[in-house]
């Protein structure tokens, strides 16, 4: 690998534009592909086809083996809600990789004491989260059991198109909630894209088992490529 | 904690712009149950001081000494580990995959 390339492969991850190194196996010599220059690709079809399963793999061209290493952005997650399970949570997700920011204009719950070694911004969501570029690569969960703070909060996650939307309450809290957001403009689809209620179904009760189903599912919905079966998305965290 | 893609990766580079000799080592296919996947990074300098992961533990020292190798002549290697490999079963890919891994030189062009 030339110096250049693992500078530029670097600067682009820094940025969080997913690109694709495609490498001749047969001698070495490599190309970077950035996302936004896949179309005018020859092989636009296969780095698109990787780069939506976010799986690297060796395709076969012309009788030449190409390894395609896919490099997405590491995934993030943004919780709207400085409460119990969001202690919980923050430092699990940070363990599984996740760059972990915690939003909660109530100070009360927004304290260094309670998310020590977390990113925390202690705003209303209409201000901390536009400087937060928030993109694809994203995961947002909503935990306030506030309308004040978690709806603004979702509608910025549907105009990101966060790769995973949860939010807590109940079957009939998030009826409410469907209610309030439609009203606002909000799509069907988009509606339902919200987990809710939140997590697998693991029976979780604590703080710290519901922060293990929100986890997993979060998990599952970045790695499968198919949607989770019917059973275990059924849920029960209020 | 663990090291990251981008942690690996940037350490590649900072160890390049040190002058030190740098290979860097990819999972680039893999058969049956294979502990890392394809697109799994390991960095490696010339001190043998290495960072990331192609399998659970079992294969990363031979890969090293090969990456020696690799720094050492430039050339890329692409290297076989299976249980059905004499070598591998030396060093031990238990879990009964097969994972190829393509070692290169990071080099100024």
């Amino acid at each position: 690998m030339k110096a250049e390339t693992l500078a530029t492969l670097n600067t682009e991850r820094a940025a969080r534009r997913p690109v694709i190194l495609i490498t001749d196996i047969s001698d070495g010599t490599q190309r970077l592909v950035k996302a936004a220059d896949f179309g005018a690709d020859p092989l636009h079809a296969e780095l698109e086809k990787q780069l939506r399963m976010g799986k690297s793999a060796m395709v076969e061209v012309d009788g030449k083996k190409l390894f395609l290493n896919v490099y997405a952005p590491t995934a993030r997650l943004v919780i709207i809600g400085a409460v119990h399970i969001s202690q919980a949570l923050a430092p699990l997700a940070r363990s599984l990789d996740y760059d972990v920011t915690v939003v909660d204009p109530r100070t009360a719950f927004a304290s260094p004491e309670r998310f020590p070694d977390v990113k925390l911004i202690a705003e209303w969501p209409d201000e901390a989260l536009p400087g937060l570029h928030i993109d694809h690569y994203t995961a947002f969960v909503a935990v306030t059991h506030d309308p004040k703070i978690d709806d603004p909060a979702l509608l910025h996650a549907f105009e990101k198109n966060c790769f995973y939307i949860g939010a807590l309450g109940s079957r009939k809290t998030h009826a409410k909630r469907g209610d309030r957001l439609k009203a606002q403009g909000v799509s069907e689809a988009d509606f339902a894209r919200i987990k809710a209620p939140i997590g697998l179904n693991i029976g979780a009760v604590s703080p710290s088992e519901i922060a293990v189903s929100i986890m997993a599912e979060i998990t599952a919905e970045l790695r499968m490529p198919k949607t989770i079966p019917a059973e275990l998305s059924k849920v029960s965290n209020p | 904690m663990l090291n990251r893609d981008e942690d690996i990766l940037q350490a590649a580079e900072a160890w390049q712009k040190a002058g030190h000799g740098v290979a860097l080592a990819t999972v680039v296919e893999t058969w049956g149950s294979a502990p890392r996947p394809a697109g799994s990074n390991l960095v490696i300098n010339d001190d043998g001081t290495f960072l990331g992961s192609v399998s659970g533990g079992c294969v990363e020292g031979a890969v090293v000494t090969e990456a020696l190798d690799v720094i050492a002549s430039g050339e890329p290697k692409l290297l076989e580990f299976g249980v059905a490999d004499e070598t591998a079963w030396n060093v031990g890919l238990s879990c009964g995959g097969t994972i190829r891994v393509f070692v290169e030189k990071v080099a100024q062009s």
